[in-house]
């Protein structure tokens, strides 16, 4: 879980870098700091699982095992891009791992994940999929429809609310009436809050919660408490307007889930400093070798415009 | 071969598609005992129980979403919107996900999935029950369009449908649903991008989609009255549309008519006129004529709902005005 989340963070920090270099298109949302939520979920799940994604979704498809080269090539809309550069950052779908696909429009993936739950129980088959959101996405009517018959055809969904405290450059606080996770339990969707920041606590309530809605018993709701290192987006720099910056300072030193655990291995004796800084090293090693390998891969052919529209045959 | 009702063509149409492939699955509102408002689905549940016919509570947007994500995953669903106007409430899901996800995805993931739903009308039902939205969704790439005329196409084109591996709208004309054709007892199905002439004609071309299509064929009847020859065209499918067959009528009779239901404005009738008038200008002898609902929305009162959409007494009209050259200049 140690390489997983460093793997994200190493990942984020590249995509910053090409976005200030220019040479990535577009924008960009990074996951920093939330790390521990994406991979103490995936860790609980198998292959075969399936997951959806948001906008702010490069953790959930590297938790969900994707791999750096063809990342980074459809962050720069290479043809070895997992989408053959026609999604991008906001559109990466990886389905031999299960990733349903990350989705630009806030909320919009809860009627696939839910309907990919529906798909296993009509199917007899146990895979469990999970619903990655944010705050931000609590505020969408889809949400209650979908959760609504979730709960009432008892479907292998888990819908895991990222809540990073802002709801784009506006405190959670401002939109969200009421406790979230009462939401859910008003259709009797049995509801968790955890510490988003501590993969090992996340990671032993997600195995908990796969392993019974593989049973039959879910639907289960998750708010994993968390925090954003960037902006919204990677050109959101000026955001004292929204957020002070002792704040943000607060979280990177005394709540970073890499560092805790660290901290944690270093205790139990897992792990010493040299351990864990050349194994961050070796995942730097492997991201620069891929940011090369996507600078100088092929964009798309022109002709590919117009493919992929339909399905043929 | 048997005459039967659209709807009982649209219920055989499901029914075999489900014994052929246990993937498919109906859900909707009021799809399983109800059978829908327009009975079109009864007895399915009967055969198929409740696990394959699935009744949703009244949340559109939801069970929209949740036919992608099971498209996306192995199942191809069905999904029956009561009326055409709540397409408006599937948008997102639709047309934000169901159509996009193919591309965005650069071919990885299909969602095959069938949106059945309806248009039309004169049913009285004012206006958020009886708009003809089918230019909306044609409009987005990625989803194809299918408009059934009779019983025989509405079998034909949704047993195509569902053997699709793209989203898939279907339109039934609301008003058609107890309107007898002679149906194949053997299986078949229909080609999408291939249009049909039912009437050959030498003088107009009369080009009209779902229930125009009855109402060119009347006008037709009308037009020989006065030695007019008409020939009728049913596209069957807007997209992909046959444009071949279209160009090739009107290259040999020089003068088209197009109707359809949905709002004139920036509609269908709108892109195939203007495909005639593009590709095949020159063989014109006078401007293409379009034809569709009137520009308002739908009035309760019959005698103003009635008047906005259009009749073969019409179409007739425009057809004699046109051979008789006096609306070149004149639209």
């Amino acid at each position: 879980m140690y390489t997983q989340m460093a793997k994200i963070r190493v990942f984020e920090d590249n995509a910053n870098q090409l976005y200030l270099d220019a040479k990535m298109p577009g924008l960009t949302h990074m996951y920093s700091g939330e790390e521990a939520v994406a991979v103490g979920i995936c860790e609980a799940l198998k292959v075969t699982d399936k997951i959806t994604s948001t906008h702010r979704g490069h953790g959930h498809c590297m938790a969900k095992g994707a791999d750096f080269r063809q990342m980074f090539c459809e962050l720069l809309g290479k043809v070895n891009g997992y989408c053959r550069g026609k999604g991008g950052s906001m559109h990466i779908a990886d389905q031999t791992n299960g990733n349903l696909g990350a989705n630009a429009i806030v909320g919009g993936s809860m009627g696939i994940a839910t309907g990919s739950a529906l798909r296993a129980k009509l199917q007899k088959s146990d895979d469990v999929t999970v619903c990655f959101f944010g705050d931000g996405a609590t505020a969408q009517g889809l949400m209650y429809e979908v959760m609504n018959m979730a709960a009432l055809w008892k479907l292998p969904v888990i819908y895991a609310c990222e809540n990073n405290g802002y709801s784009e450059y506006t405190s959670t606080d401002e939109i969200a009436a009421g406790e979230i996770l009462e939401r859910a339990r008003a259709f009797g969707i049995e509801a968790f809050s955890v510490d988003g920041q501590d993969v090992i606590a996340v990671n032993r309530l997600a195995s908990e919660l796969v392993e019974k809605a593989r049973k039959g018993k879910g639907p289960f709701f998750i708010e994993l408490m968390t925090y954003r290192y960037h902006g919204h987006h990677v050109g959101d720099i000026n955001r004292t307007y929204y957020r002070s910056k002792e704040e943000e300072t607060e979280w990177k030193k005394n709540r970073d889930p890499i560092e805790i655990l660290g901290t944690f291995l270093k205790t139990e004796g897992i792990a010493n400093d040299d351990e864990l800084r050349e194994l961050y090293l070796k995942v730097r090693s492997e991201a620069s070798e891929a940011v090369d390998y996507a600078i100088n891969a092929d964009y798309p052919d022109i002709s590919e415009v117009d493919m992929h529209v339909f399905q043929e045959g | 071969m048997p005459e039967i009702t659209l709807s009982q063509a649209v219920n055989q149409a499901i029914a075999e598609e489900m014994r052929r492939d246990e993937t498919v699955f109906l859900i909707g509102e009021d799809v399983a005992e109800a059978g829908t408002p327009f009975k079109v689905t009864s007895g399915l549940v009967e055969e198929f129980s409740t696990d394959r016919i699935i009744d949703t509570p009244i949340s559109e947007p939801g069970f929209m979403g949740l036919a992608v994500g099971a498209a996306m995953t192995g199942s191809r669903p069905i999904v029956d919107l009561m009326f055409g106007d709540f397409l408006f409430l599937v948008m997102d899901q639709l047309c934000n996900q169901a159509a996009k996800i193919h591309y965005m995805s650069g071919g990885k993931l299909n969602v095959p999935l069938v949106l059945r739903t309806n248009l039309g009308a004169t049913r009285r039902s004012a206006a958020q029950h009886s708009q003809s939205l089918h230019a909306l969704v044609a409009h987005i790439p990625g989803l194809k369009v299918a408009m059934p005329s009779s019983a025989y196409e509405a079998k034909g084109l949704l047993k195509t449908a569902i053997r699709d591996d793209n989203p898939v709208v279907i339109f039934e004309d609301k008003l058609m649903y107890q309107d007898k054709a002679f149906v194949p007892e053997e299986e078949y199905r229909l080609p999408f991008g291939k249009a049909a002439i039912l009437r050959e004609g030498t003088d107009v071309t009369l080009i009209g989609t779902s229930s125009m299509r009855q109402v060119c064929e009347k006008a037709a009847l009308l037009l020989e009255q006065d030695g007019i020859n008409a020939e009728v065209i049913d596209p069957r499918t807007l997209v992909p549309l046959d444009e071949s067959t279209i160009l090739d009528s009107v290259k040999r009779t020089s003068r088209a008519i197009v109707v359809d239901e949905g709002h004139q404005n920036f509609g269908t009738t709108a892109e195939i006129a203007s495909r005639i008038s593009e590709k095949a200008f020159y063989f014109l002898d006078a401007p293409v004529v379009r034809m569709g609902a009137m520009d308002v929305p739908i009035p309760f009162s019959p005698v103003l709902e009635d008047i906005t959409v259009p009749t073969a007494e019409g179409v007739a009209d425009k057809a004699r005005k046109l051979v008789a050259g006096e609306l070149i200049h004149a639209l």
